[in-house]
C-alpha cells in the first residue's frame, strides 16, 4: 500500500527461509514494485508487421500496442505449414528484430521536419517578396548564400520546421531544376523494394511522374553477382531456405548463416539432422564454421582459385576418366557446353573466340536473326542450329525451348569433339595468366602472359570463305581447367599433386587449403549429386562478391553446380542470399512504382556509374585499363582507355543508362523536336551526330551536369552503402572530408580521354539533399531537409523475400509518432506541393527520355559487334547502335492527380515483365470497383490510389503471383514464345486473388509465374532455374543455355571468357597515406574485410543502443592476435584504420577468430555513436567506407548483347570494396569533438 | 525576521524534507537515485566523487555530534568548550577541504564537460553549486571561530540547535549576536534541508547499508499471497504455508 510503510519492517524478519547451507534466502518483502514491470509488459491489441531494412528473413511479428504506445514484438508463428515431412517455416525472426519496438521513442526518432537553420534562413527571406520558384531561383543563384549552408553540411544546424515549409522548398527546387536543367538532375535513391513496396512507390512514382532519376541498388550495394545475369541472363534467383532441407551436401561459402540468416539458419541445422553434409569455407573462424563438418579456411579473396581446383577435381573424376551419365545428359541438354566456338587468329596463335552462330555459315536455313543462333554438332556430324538460342526469343514463335530439337527434329548434341572420328586435329589454344600479377601478400605465381593447351578443333569453312577452326565449349573448359586429356601439350595436369593451374595441389599454394581437403569435398560434392541427381546446394553470402574479381569466384563455384546437374533441381544449386531482392510481385508493381500507368519509359540510372561519376571518384582512379587488360585482347585502344572512358562509350554505344542523360534539357529539347515537327529520336540523333548535342557522361563536372536533387528515402547512403564516403562528402555534398589522396591532374598521371578534365574539380554539386527517415541516420546528418518517416509498425506496406514464399504485410500498429508520415503520405504531399508551384514554371511539356538497350525486349539483340558511332564505325540508330530517345508528356500541373490515381496506359497497353506482356483490362476494372474511383478533376473516371493499401492492391491485383488469373495470363503469354504449354501450374489457383486483409490476416503463399523461375507447389521447393530444367523455358542468354563461355569483345579483352584465376587487385592506396605516419610507428598494413555484423544490419540498424550494449558501444575493427602484436595494438584499443580514401575510428576486437593479414570492420557501423575524431583529419571517425573507393570494370558495362544487356539492378557496374588496404595504428589521444557545433552552423 | 529565519524556517525546511521525501518515494519511486554520471565520463569522477564523499559524511557526522550533544555531556566528561571547538575547527577543516576539493571536481566536469552538462537539470548543477558556496562558509566559518577560542561562540549555535530540536519556543534568540557567516551558513543549510526531496540528495537515505550483512547470495521473494494448499501436494518449501 505504502513504498514507505513497506520498508519499515526492522522488527519483523524479512527472511523467511535460507537454504544451500545459508547462502540462499527466501523473503517476504512487498512485492507490488514489479507490477510496474508486468504493467510494461501488457497490451491492449496486437498487429501483425515486419521490418523494413533488407533483411532476407522477412519475418512477420506480432506488435503489441498499449494505450496506443507499441509495447513490444515478438515472433508471429501462423506461417502457412509446409509439406508433410518438411519442417515449418517457424520460428522466425531474431534479437535484432526483437529490438526494433526500441527505435519508436528513442532520441534517434526525426520527430518534426528539420531543414538546415541557414537554409530556412535564406528561404524565409526570399519567400517574403518572391513566389516559391524563383526564391529557390534567387538562393541558387547566389554562389555566397549556396555555400553558407552546402559548405555545413553535417556539422548541425538543423532547426525545426513546418510540413507546409519543407514541402514547399522540396516542390520548389525540384520545379526549378526540373526547369533550369531538365527533371533528370533530380535524383532519388532508395533500395530493396521488396522490404517495403508501397513507400518505395511512393517515391519512386513522383521522381518518375516528374522526370527524375530513379537510382538502383543492388548493383551499388554489390550484392549484384552479374556472374548470374552473366550464366543465366538472370538477376539473382535462388532456393528458398526451406529448400535447404532437402539438400544431401551443403556448402556454405562465404555465408555466414546463423549470423547474418538467423531465421533460417534452422534449415540447415535440420537439413544436418536429416543427415546432410556440410562443409563451410570461410577465411575467418565464423560463427558458421561451427556446423561445417570441415573447415576450409581459404585465404580471404582467393576464392576462385579454390573453386577452380574443386572444378578441376569434379571433371576429372566424374567427366574425364568417368563418365556420369546423369551429368553428362544435363551439360548436353541445359548448357551451352556444346555449342562451337569459334578460334580466332591473332599473330600467329589461336585464341577461343566468338561463340558460332547460324549466320556464320549463311544461317543454316535461319531466316530469322542468324547472327544470334547458336550451332553445334550434332551426334551425326552435321551442324545443327538447337532450338533456344535468343535468335528464337525475338521473331521465331514457338521454338524459344530446350526440346533437344533443331528445325523441329530430333537432335542429340555433342559436348566433346575428342574422338579421333570427331576432330580433325589438336590445336594449341592460348589461355590468358594473371597468377602473376598478385600484389600485396597474395601468392603470386608468374608462367607468363597466356598458357597454351591442346584442344581438339574440327576444320570449317565460312559463309564468308574463311577457312576457321572451331572447338566446342567443353572441350575448351577443360583446356582452361588444365586437364591433360591425353593431347599432349604443356599446361596440363593428370596428378593432381602436380603444380599447374588449376591442380588442388596449385590451389593449395594460392589458398592455403591443404590439397586433400579441396579433393575431399570436390569428391563428396559431386558423389552426392550423383546419386541425389543434383541434390549438391552451394550457399553463398555476398563476401566474395565484393571483390573487384568477383565474377571469377562466382564463375568457378557456379561452374560445380552446373558440372553437378544441380542447378534447377530441388535440394541443388546456388544459393546466393544478400539481402531481400526478391520483390516477388514484382510486375504488379512495377506499374505503380515507375507510373508506367501513365508514361514509359521511365528513367533508370545504374548508382555504380552514378556515383562513381558525380563523386568524382573517377579523378582519383588508381587501377588502369592495363592492369586488367588480357594478354589475348583483340586489337584495339584499349590501354589508352581509363574505366570511366569505359562507361562512356557503353552509355554512348546504349549499353548502360545515364543520369543525367543530355547536357541540354530534355523538355528543352522536346520544345525543339515538336517545333520542328520531327519526331525525338530523329531530332536527338541528328543534333548528336552534329555534335550540337552532348551526352552529359562526357563531363561529369560540368554544372549542368551535376546531380541537382538528391532524395534518399529508407536508406542510409551516406553512413552505410556510399562506397567512396570521404569523396561523396568531399565532391557531392562540399562539406569537410577525409580524402586524404590526390586527384590525376595533381599527380600527373593519364588522365581520360573521353571524359572532360576541368582543373579544379567541383565541391558541393547537390543544390539539396532530402533525406527522410525515422532515425536520425548519417545521411540525415548530411542532409539540407530532414522528412520524418513513419517506423515500420506504422505503415502499411508489402513485404516479401526470397528466403520463403510469403507475402506479408507492414501494418501500423500505431499512427506515426511525433509529426512523421508514412512514405506514402510524405510523397503526395510533396506531389501535392508540386501541382501548387510548377505552374509557376511548368506546364504540359514533351520530355525526351534516354532509354539504354534493354535485356528482355528485342533491343538485347541488337549488336552482335562492337561498334561506336561517335567514332564512325557505324550509323548512330536509336534503340540499335545507341541508346532509344522516346518523347513523353509530363502534365506538371496535374502530377497529384497522377500520382493518386492508376493511368490510362495499363488499359491501353497492358502491363508484363521479363519479355512477355498480358491484357489488364479486368485488373484495372477491379481495381476501379475497389479502390473507387475519381469523380472529377484530371483523373476523371481512374481508379484512385489515395492511400497505401490502396497502393497495395494495385500491386497485389495486377501481379501474377497474388492473382492467379494474371499468372495464367502470364503463363499462357510465355507459351507463344516457348510453344510449351505452362499454364498447368498456375491453373489449380486461377481464381486466388490475394489482397491486403488477407494477408494482413495471415501470410499467403505467392502463385507460381513466369516471372520467376521457380514454382510454388505441393511437391517442390521454391528453387531457381526449375521452370527452365523441367518446363524447358530457355535461360535468357546467347545459347538459351546456362552459359559458360562469355564471348562478347569486351570480356575477351578482359580475359574473362571463362573462369580463372585472377588475383584481387592493387588499388595502390597505401603508400599516399603512409606519410601521416611517425617515423618508426607501429603499425599494420591489412586487407579491409566488411561483412555483415551480429548486432546490426539484419534486421536493424547500428544505433540501436539495445544492440550496441551487447557489443562494445561503437564502432569496432577486428583484428587478428598476430596483427594485433605487430601493431602494440590491444583489445578494446582505440585505433585509426586510414588509407589515402578517409580515416576512420574505431576499437579494435583482437581475436583469434580472424586470419592473418586481414582486419574485419562489421558493414554500416555509422558515426554518430561513440565515434571520436581522427587524429589525421581532425574529424569524427568516418565509417567503414571512408577507406574506400568503387572501381568500376568494364565487362561489367556491356549491352544490347543477349543476357549482357542493361536492365535496372540486373546487369551494370557494381560497387566493388575488398581488395582495399588499410594501415592500423593505435591511437595516442583520443578527441571526442565534443565542442557543440559550431556557432556559425547552428545560426 | 531573525525569528523566521532562525525560528520558524527550520521547521518548514525539515517539514518539507520530511514529507517531500516521503511523498517523492511513494509516488516516483523510479526517481529516487544518485543519478550518476559515471558512465557518461569517467574523467574527474572517481578522485572527485570519493573526496567529497568522504568529506562530507565525516562533516556531516561531525555537526550531528558537535551540534545535537547536550552540552553538560562534554561538561561531564570534562572536555572544555575550547578543546571541542579546536577538534571542531580541525577536523572539521580537514574534512571541508577534502569535500571542497572534490566537489569542485565534480562541480566542474558538470559545468565544462559538454555530455555531462547536456544531461544535467537545474537541480543538478543548482544543488552542487549551494553544497560548494555552504562548504566555502563552513570553511570561512573557521577563521571566526580562530577569534574565538573559547567555545563561546559554539555553544550559542549548539544551544540554538538543540533548541530548534527540543520545540523550546525562542530558540532563534540563541545566535542573535554570532558573526554573520554562522548565520548565513545556517540559513543556506536550512535551505539545503528544503529542496532535499527535490534533487538527487535523496539518495542518502537509501544508502545500500544493509548488504553489508545480508547473509545469502540468492534472494527468492516468496509468491504474493497466500495459496490455498492443493490436497495431496506438499507445499512448495519457498512457498507460504
Amino acid at each position: 500500500m505504502s513504498h514507505l510503510l513497506d520498508r519499515l519492517n526492522f522488527f519483523k524478519t524479512l527472511r523467511k527461509d535460507t537454504f544451500a547451507d545459508g547462502h540462499g534466502q527466501t523473503t517476504i518483502e512487498n512485492r507490488d514494485w514489479e507490477d510496474t514491470y508486468r504493467s510494461r509488459w501488457r497490451h491492449d491489441k496486437i498487429v501483425r508487421s515486419t521490418h523494413g531494412v533488407n533483411c532476407t528473413g522477412s519475418c512477420s511479428w506480432k506488435i503489441y500496442v498499449k494505450s496506443g504506445i507499441v509495447t513490444w514484438e515478438t515472433q508471429q508463428t501462423d506461417y502457412p505449414r509446409t509439406r508433410a515431412g518438411m519442417p515449418n517455416h517457424e520460428p522466425r525472426g531474431c534479437a535484432r528484430g526483437a529490438s526494433y519496438s526500441w527505435y519508436l521513442y528513442s532520441a534517434n526518432r526525426v520527430k518534426t521536419p528539420l531543414i538546415r537553420g541557414r537554409l530556412l534562413k535564406l528561404w524565409r527571406e526570399k519567400r517574403r517578396t518572391l513566389a516559391p520558384v524563383a526564391a529557390w531561383a534567387a538562393i541558387q543563384s547566389d554562389p555566397a548564400a549556396r555555400a553558407s549552408y552546402t559548405r555545413i553540411r553535417g556539422k548541425g544546424g538543423f532547426v525545426r520546421a513546418t510540413w507546409e515549409e519543407a514541402t514547399e522548398i522540396t516542390a520548389a527546387a525540384n520545379a526549378y531544376t526540373a526547369k533550369t536543367y531538365g527533371p533528370d538532375r533530380v535524383f532519388g535513391f532508395s533500395p530493396i523494394p521488396a522490404m517495403s513496396m508501397v513507400s518505395y512507390a511512393a517515391g519512386s512514382r513522383y521522381l518518375s511522374l516528374l522526370g527524375g532519376t530513379c537510382m538502383s541498388f543492388y548493383d551499388w550495394y554489390c550484392d549484384l553477382p552479374p556472374a548470374s545475369p552473366q550464366t543465366w541472363g538472370e538477376q539473382t534467383d535462388v532456393p528458398e531456405s526451406a529448400d535447404w532441407y532437402n539438400a544431401g551436401y551443403l556448402i556454405l561459402w562465404g555465408s555466414n548463416v546463423p549470423q547474418t540468416r538467423t531465421p533460417d539458419a534452422h534449415f540447415y541445422t535440420e537439413a544436418r539432422y536429416r543427415g546432410a553434409k556440410s562443409a563451410v569455407v570461410s577465411p575467418d573462424y565464423a560463427e558458421a564454421t561451427k556446423f561445417g563438418d570441415i573447415w576450409l579456411n581459404v585465404k580471404q579473396g582467393t576464392d576462385a582459385a579454390l573453386g577452380l581446383a574443386m572444378g578441376h577435381v569434379i571433371l576429372r573424376e566424374f567427366h574425364l576418366d568417368r563418365q556420369v551419365d546423369y551429368f553428362e545428359d544435363y551439360c548436353r541438354r541445359y548448357t551451352d557446353m556444346p555449342m562451337l566456338v569459334l578460334l580466332e587468329e591473332q599473330d600467329g596463335r589461336l585464341i577461343p573466340g566468338r561463340q558460332l552462330r547460324a549466320a556464320d555459315l549463311g544461317g543454316l536455313g535461319q531466316a530469322n536473326k542468324p547472327e544470334w543462333k547458336t550451332v553445334g554438332f550434332d551426334d551425326s556430324g552435321k551442324i545443327v542450329v538447337p532450338n533456344g538460342s535468343i535468335g528464337f526469343r525475338w521473331g521465331d514463335a514457338g521454338q524459344w525451348n530446350l526440346e533437344q530439337k533443331a528445325d523441329g527434329t530430333e537432335v542429340s548434341l555433342k559436348t566433346t569433339l575428342i574422338l579421333d572420328t570427331d576432330h580433325d586435329d589438336i590445336a594449341s589454344v592460348d589461355f590468358p595468366w594473371f597468377g602473376g600479377l598478385a600484389t600485396n601478400g597474395f601468392e603470386n605465381d608468374p608462367r607468363g602472359q597466356v598458357l597454351a593447351r591442346n584442344v581438339p578443333i574440327k576444320r570449317l569453312t565460312l559463309a564468308d570463305g574463311r577457312d576457321v577452326q572451331v572447338a566446342t565449349v567443353f572441350d575448351l573448359l577443360c583446356a582452361n581447367y588444365g586437364l591433360d586429356r591425353g593431347l599432349g601439350g604443356k599446361n596440363v595436369a593428370r596428378d593432381y599433386d602436380a603444380d599447374e593451374p588449376f591442380t588442388p595441389a596449385w590451389a593449395e599454394r594460392i589458398t592455403g587449403v591443404r590439397r586433400d581437403k579441396i579433393i575431399q569435398v570436390a569428391r563428396e560434392f559431386a558423389a552426392n549429386a550423383e546419386k541425389t541427381k543434383g541434390r549438391s546446394m552451394i550457399i553463398i553470402g555476398a563476401a566474395m562478391n565484393h571483390w573487384f574479381h568477383m565474377d571469377m569466384n562466382y564463375r568457378s563455384v557456379i561452374n560445380m553446380l552446373i558440372f553437378c546437374g544441380c542447378i534447377g533441381q530441388s535440394g541443388g544449386g546456388w544459393a546466393h542470399y544478400v539481402g531481400q531482392e526478391k520483390l516477388r510481385p514484382q510486375t504488379g508493381w512495377a506499374p505503380l512504382a515507375f507510373a508506367t500507368d501513365w508514361a514509359r519509359p521511365p528513367r533508370h540510372m545504374n548508382s555504380t556509374s552514378a556515383w562513381y561519376a558525380h563523386t568524382d571518384q573517377w579523378r582519383y582512379e588508381t587501377v588502369s585499363a592495363r592492369e586488367i587488360l588480357s594478354p589475348t585482347a583483340p586489337k584495339g585502344d584499349w590501354e589508352q582507355l581509363s574505366l570511366i572512358d569505359y562507361n562512356i562509350r557503353a552509355e554512348r554505344m546504349g549499353w548502360l543508362p545515364s543520369a543525367p542523360q543530355l547536357r541540354t534539357n530534355p523538355l528543352e529539347l522536346g520544345r525543339k523536336a515538336r517545333a520542328e515537327g520531327i519526331e525525338a529520336k530523329d531530332y536527338v540523333a541528328r543534333e548528336l551526330k552534329a555534335g550540337r548535342l552532348e551526352m552529359s557522361c562526357q563531363d561529369p563536372d560540368a554544372p549542368e551536369n551535376w546531380p541537382r536533387n538528391l532524395f534518399v528515402w529508407r536508406s542510409n547512403l551516406l553512413g552505410s552503402s556510399g562506397k567512396g564516403h570521404e569523396y561523396f562528402l568531399k565532391h557531392l555534398l562540399g562539406t569537410d572530408h577525409g580524402v586524404l589522396g590526390r586527384d590525376l591532374g595533381q599527380e600527373g598521371r593519364q588522365k581520360p580521354v573521353e571524359a572532360r578534365w576541368h582543373d579544379q574539380a567541383p565541391e558541393g554539386k547537390l543544390d539539396l539533399l532530402v533525406t527522410i527517415d525515422f532515425r536520425m541516420s548519417t545521411t540525415a546528418v548530411y542532409a539540407d531537409i530532414v522528412l520524418p518517416t513513419a517506423s515500420w509498425y506504422e505503415k502499411d506496406d508489402l513485404n516479401t523475400s526470397d528466403m520463403h514464399p510469403f507475402i506479408h504485410p507492414l501494418q501500423a500498429a500505431v499512427d506515426p509518432a511525433y509529426e512523421s508520415r508514412t512514405d506514402w503520405e510524405i510523397f503526395k504531399s510533396i506531389a501535392k506541393k508540386f501541382s501548387e508551384v510548377a505552374p509557376e514554371v511548368l506546364g504540359v511539356e514533351t520530355d525526351i527520355v534516354q532509354l539504354p538497350l534493354q535485356h528482355d525486349t528485342a533491343m538485347e539483340v541488337t549488336q552482335p559487334h562492337v561498334a561506336d558511332w561517335k567514332r564512325g564505325e557505324c550509323d548512330l540508330i536509336p534503340g540499335q547502335t545507341a541508346p532509344a530517345y522516346i518523347a513523353v508528356e509530363r502534365d506538371y500541373p496535374n502530377l497529384y492527380a497522377r500520382f493518386t490515381s492508376l493511368g490510362p496506359l495499363l488499359d491501353k497497353l497492358g502491363n508484363g515483365g521479363k519479355g512477355i506482356g498480358w491484357n489488364t483490362e479486368t485488373e484495372v476494372h477491379h481495381l476501379k470497383a475497389l479502390n473507387g474511383v475519381h469523380r472529377d478533376g484530371a483523373a476523371k473516371g481512374l481508379a484512385k490510389i489515395d492511400t497505401a493499401i490502396d497502393a497495395a492492391e494495385v500491386i497485389l491485383m495486377l501481379a501474377p503471383e497474388t492473382n492467379g488469373e494474371v499468372a495464367v495470363k502470364a503463363w499462357n503469354a510465355l507459351t507463344k514464345a516457348t510453344g510449351r504449354e505452362h499454364a498447368h501450374l498456375a491453373l489449380p489457383k486461377e481464381d486466388e486473388k490475394i489482397r491486403f486483409r488477407d494477408i494482413a490476416a495471415q501470410p499467403r503463399k505467392i502463385i507460381s509465374s513466369p516471372t520467376w523461375s521457380g514454382i510454388e507447389s505441393e511437391e517442390v521447393c521454391y528453387n531457381a532455374g526449375w521452370t527452365n530444367v523441367h518446363e524447358l523455358i530457355p535461360w535468357r542468354t546467347l545459347s538459351g543455355r546456362q552459359q559458360l563461355y562469355q564471348d562478347h569483345e569486351w570480356m575477351r579483352a578482359f580475359g574473362e571468357t571463362f573462369v580463372t584465376w585472377r588475383p584481387p587487385v592493387d588499388l595502390k592506396t597505401i603508400s599516399p597515406a603512409a606519410g601521416k605516419l611517425k617515423a618508426g610507428e607501429k603499425h599494420v598494413i591489412l586487407n579491409f574485410i566488411t561483412p555483415h555484423q551480429k548486432w546490426g544490419i539484419h534486421s536493424t540498424y547500428s544505433d540501436n543502443l539495445l544492440m550496441l550494449t551487447l557489443n562494445r558501444g561503437g564502432p569496432v575493427v577486428w583484428v587478428s592476435e598476430v596483427d594485433a602484436r605487430k601493431a602494440g595494438i590491444l583489445d578494446n584499443d582505440w585505433i585509426e584504420v586510414f588509407n589515402s580514401n578517409g580515416v576512420l575510428t574505431a576499437r579494435a576486437v583482437v581475436s583469434q577468430r580472424v586470419k592473418e593479414g586481414m582486419t574485419m570492420m562489421y558493414h554500416a557501423q555509422e558515426k554518430i555513436v561513440n565515434t571520436p575524431g581522427s587524429q589525421i583529419t581532425g574529424l569524427r571517425g568516418g565509417i567503414h567506407n571512408s577507406v574506400t573507393r568503387t572501381v568500376l570494370k568494364p565487362t561489367h558495362m556491356i549491352g544490347g548483347y543477349a543476357q549482357l544487356s542493361y536492365g535496372f539492378n540486373y546487369y551494370g557496374t557494381v560497387g566493388a570494396n575488398r581488395d582495399e588496404f588499410v594501415i592500423i595504428r593505435k591511437m595516442n589521444k583520443v578527441e571526442w569533438l565534443d565542442q557543440p557545433a559550431t556557432q556559425e552552423a547552428a545560426e | 525576521m531573525h525569528n523566521f529565519i532562525f525560528g520558524i524556517f527550520p521547521y518548514i525546511a525539515i517539514t518539507v524534507m520530511i514529507m517531500g521525501s516521503i511523498a517523492r518515494y511513494e509516488r516516483d519511486p523510479f526517481t529516487w537515485k544518485t543519478k550518476s554520471s559515471q558512465l557518461l565520463r569517467k574523467r574527474q569522477f572517481i578522485l572527485g566523487s570519493v573526496l567529497f564523499h568522504v568529506g562530507v559524511l565525516f562533516i556531516l557526522a561531525g555537526h550531528m555530534v558537535g551540534l545535537l550533544t547536550p552540552i553538560a555531556l562534554f561538561d561531564a566528561l570534562g572536555i572544555s568548550h575550547g578543546a571541542k571547538q579546536l577538534l571542531a575547527v580541525i577536523a572539521g577543516g580537514v574534512a571541508g577541504t577534502l569535500a571542497l576539493v572534490g566537489g569542485l571536481l565534480l562541480l566542474h566536469r558538470r559545468l565544462f564537460d559538454p555530455r555531462i552538462r547536456a544531461h544535467s537539470t537545474l537541480a543538478d548543477t543548482g544543488i552542487m553549486v549551494l553544497l560548494m558556496l555552504q562548504l566555502l562558509l563552513g570553511l570561512g566559518s573557521i577563521f571566526v571561530s580562530l577569534q574565538h577560542l573559547d567555545g563561546h561562540e559554539m555553544t550559542k549555535l549548539m544551544s540554538w540547535a538543540q533548541g530548534i530540536v527540543y520545540l523550546q519556543a525562542g530558540a532563534a534568540d540563541h545566535i542573535t549576536d554570532v558573526h554573520w557567516i554562522f548565520k548565513t551558513h545556517i540559513s543556506l543549510g536550512l535551505l539545503i534541508f528544503l529542496l532535499f526531496p527535490f534533487t538527487r540528495l535523496v539518495h542518502m537515505v537509501s544508502a545500500p547499508v544493509r548488504y553489508l550483512w545480508r547473509p545469502g547470495y540468492q534472494i527468492v521473494r516468496s509468491r504474493r499471497g497466500a495459496r490455498a494448499p492443493v490436497p495431496g501436494v506438499e507445499p512448495l518449501k519457498g512457498d507460504r504455508a
